[in-house]
């Protein structure tokens, strides 16, 4: 609270504006809000409506309530195959991420904190990568699997996964800014060995890193569609997004309204992580996004 | 003293070795994930597929190395794909930056109240995936299920025809523009969070208004986050398929199965000819690849 901390906040008491510049801005920024909210609204209010009336009324607000059997239907069609899915990328995101933020953190620590011949090459290599990102790799993949014999099993879709360059970068950038050398060596004084050093020091510093590179990689691969759809055939080894474009394209075999109910249920994981995870999220793009 | 000399040899050799255990399982990973395939498809565009004459047989590969590349940029298909992936692009990133870009300047300033709201507003549709904002989308386009042409019926008596054929291509960029315009907004909003108070303070002093302040302080110096955004965003345009392959079900064919030079390369495997669909993939890494590198270059980036 001293006058040196208050002038270096950023200005923006109310006697600085106008009226009529807070009530432009304010209605910009109304209608953006509302082009960005309105179709999740919409699918929430037709989610909610009695099975068969998604598309009648309004579309922006609720008519009745069928939430609960909706949701009954959704995991009834096809045997309940929607849970299926659902547990399907649960386990391709969680398991690629919890194996990918450690092969990352791995990488990037040695990157950030070793002087080696061949750091350079091996960090622009990276970077290109970040640069090109994997959907251009998938098709190549999908050829190579179809040679090997890898497709239609879980690893086709775990194997691409783990790998995430720019969860190396994002791992360098913490490493190199929050974990100290005099930390380092220290632990090399005491006789630890840099595996250890690394496993009961330097990852427990960069734990907030971990997190964002986790929910990074989690949302990838929930999101990914093009690999999926590629080297899974069998619909039981379908992550919920193939499943679901399945459903949408399947001429009316199952009603548009399930496809929509199940649209809504297959965000929801994404949209809760979001919300309670926010400052992770800002973190990572900041550190993504400038240099 | 020989155990010491000793102790300090090997500890050098830890030193040395260290760092490359550390790389070893990424690097692996990424050898076998990255870097084999495309080579792996490199040595299958080689190749071209022969059949007999009747088609009877099974057919076999031949080496012939330009065969494919030949008809790479021969094929209409793939060619019109790519314009058609250019003027997307060429539309779609500059009004989704610009958008990105303008949202951020309005909430970073001081008429801006509800900030964290409409921060996390615009960045929602973020955590909707691809494909599964697409489906949505598909049903507030639909003319059976529209909710959108439902309102503009009923109240000016006009619908908008969203896959017609003019149309369609920017039904589909606005299903991009939604999904990702938070996203781009909230880079180049965190960079405008690090201008330092200073600077805009000065520019107050010194009687710029709010308008002033914006174009000649605040966008040049997120600039890196512009280009960062860019080129992020001409890399999208190229690989564009989650959105048409959706949308094309109910677009009443005004989107085709080779809309996307994604999407052709991915019919080619459909049909089972992977020597072709390999050769366009690989034309369409290289085209990527040289279009962010120059973007780089031309924008100055890489001399800093």
């Amino acid at each position: 609270m001293t006058p040196t901390l208050a002038s270096a906040a950023r200005p923006r008491g109310r006697r600085d504006t106008t009226l009529a510049s807070r009530t432009g801005v304010m209605a910009v920024l109304l209608l953006a809000a509302f082009y960005f909210l309105m179709p999740i609204w919409w699918l929430v209010v037709a989610a909610t409506k009695p099975a068969g009336h998604q598309f009648s009324g309004s579309g922006l607000w609720f008519d009745g309530f069928g939430l609960v059997e909706n949701i009954a239907l959704v995991f009834d069609v096809n045997d309940g195959i929607f849970g299926t899915w659902m547990l399907n990328s649960i386990f391709y995101s969680g398991t690629a991420a919890v194996i990918g933020t450690v092969i990352s953190a791995m990488a990037g620590y040695a990157i950030a904190k070793y002087a080696f011949r061949g750091r350079g090459v091996v960090f622009g290599v990276i970077l290109a990568a970040v640069l090109i990102p994997k959907v251009m790799f998938t098709l190549p993949l999908f050829l190579m699997f179809n040679q090997i014999g890898l497709l239609n099993t879980p690893l086709a879709m775990l194997l691409p996964s783990i790998v995430s360059p720019f969860g190396v970068y994002l791992a360098s950038v913490f490493a190199a800014q929050s974990v100290p050398d005099e930390l380092i060596e220290a632990g090399r004084l005491d006789g630890a060995g840099e595996f250890r050093i690394f496993r009961s020091v330097s990852m427990r510093i960069m734990t907030p890193a971990l997190v964002t590179i986790f929910l990074f990689q989690f949302v990838e691969v929930w999101n990914n569609y093009l690999l999926p759809a590629m080297v899974l055939n069998d619909s039981s080894l379908q992550p919920v997004v193939v499943g679901l474009v399945g459903w949408s394209a399947s001429n009316g075999n199952v009603p548009a309204g399930t496809v929509v109910v199940g649209a809504f249920l297959s965000i929801i994981p994404l949209v809760i992580a979001f919300l309670s995870l926010q400052r992770f999220w800002r973190a990572g793009l900041t550190a993504g996004a400038i240099k | 003293m020989t155990s010491v000399t000793t102790n300090g040899a090997s500890a050098r050799v830890r030193r040395w070795r260290t760092p490359w255990l550390f790389l070893t399982p990424f690097l692996v990973l990424f050898l076998a994930m990255y870097l084999a395939p495309i080579a792996f498809a490199f040595i299958q565009s080689l190749f071209t597929l022969q059949r007999d004459g009747l088609g009877l047989t099974a057919p076999t590969l031949a080496f012939d190395p330009f065969a494919n590349y030949a008809r790479v940029f021969t094929d209409d298909e793939f060619l019109a794909s790519l314009g058609r992936v250019l003027l997307f692009g060429v539309v779609q990133v500059p009004v989704m930056l610009g958008l990105a870009l303008f949202i951020a300047l309005l909430i970073d300033s001081k008429s801006a109240r509800g900030r964290g709201f409409f921060r996390l507003g615009s960045f929602l549709p973020f955590a909707v995936p691809g494909v599964v904002a697409a489906v949505m989308w598909s049903f507030l386009y639909s003319p059976v299920t529209s909710p959108i042409n439902g309102f503009l019926e009923a109240t000016f008596g006009f619908s908008i025809p969203f896959f017609s054929d003019a149309l369609a291509l920017w039904s589909v960029a606005n299903v991009v523009t939604w999904c990702w315009t938070g996203y781009n907004m909230l880079i180049i909003y965190s960079a405008l969070q690090t201008i330092p108070a200073e600077t805009l303070e000065a520019a107050k002093i010194d009687g710029a208004s709010s308008w002033r302040t914006a174009w000649s302080i605040k966008i040049p110096m997120v600039r890196p986050a512009l280009i960062l955004t860019t080129v992020f965003s001409i890399i999208g345009s190229a690989q564009l398929f989650n959105e048409p392959t959706v949308l094309k079900s109910i677009s009443g064919g005004a989107i085709t199965s080779t809309y996307t030079p994604l999407m052709a390369a991915q019919a080619q495997v459909a049909a089972q000819n992977y020597p072709y669909a390999a050769a366009e993939s690989v034309v369409l890494a290289v085209l990527v690849g040289v279009t962010s590198f120059v973007f780089f270059k031309i924008t100055g980036r890489g001399d800093r």
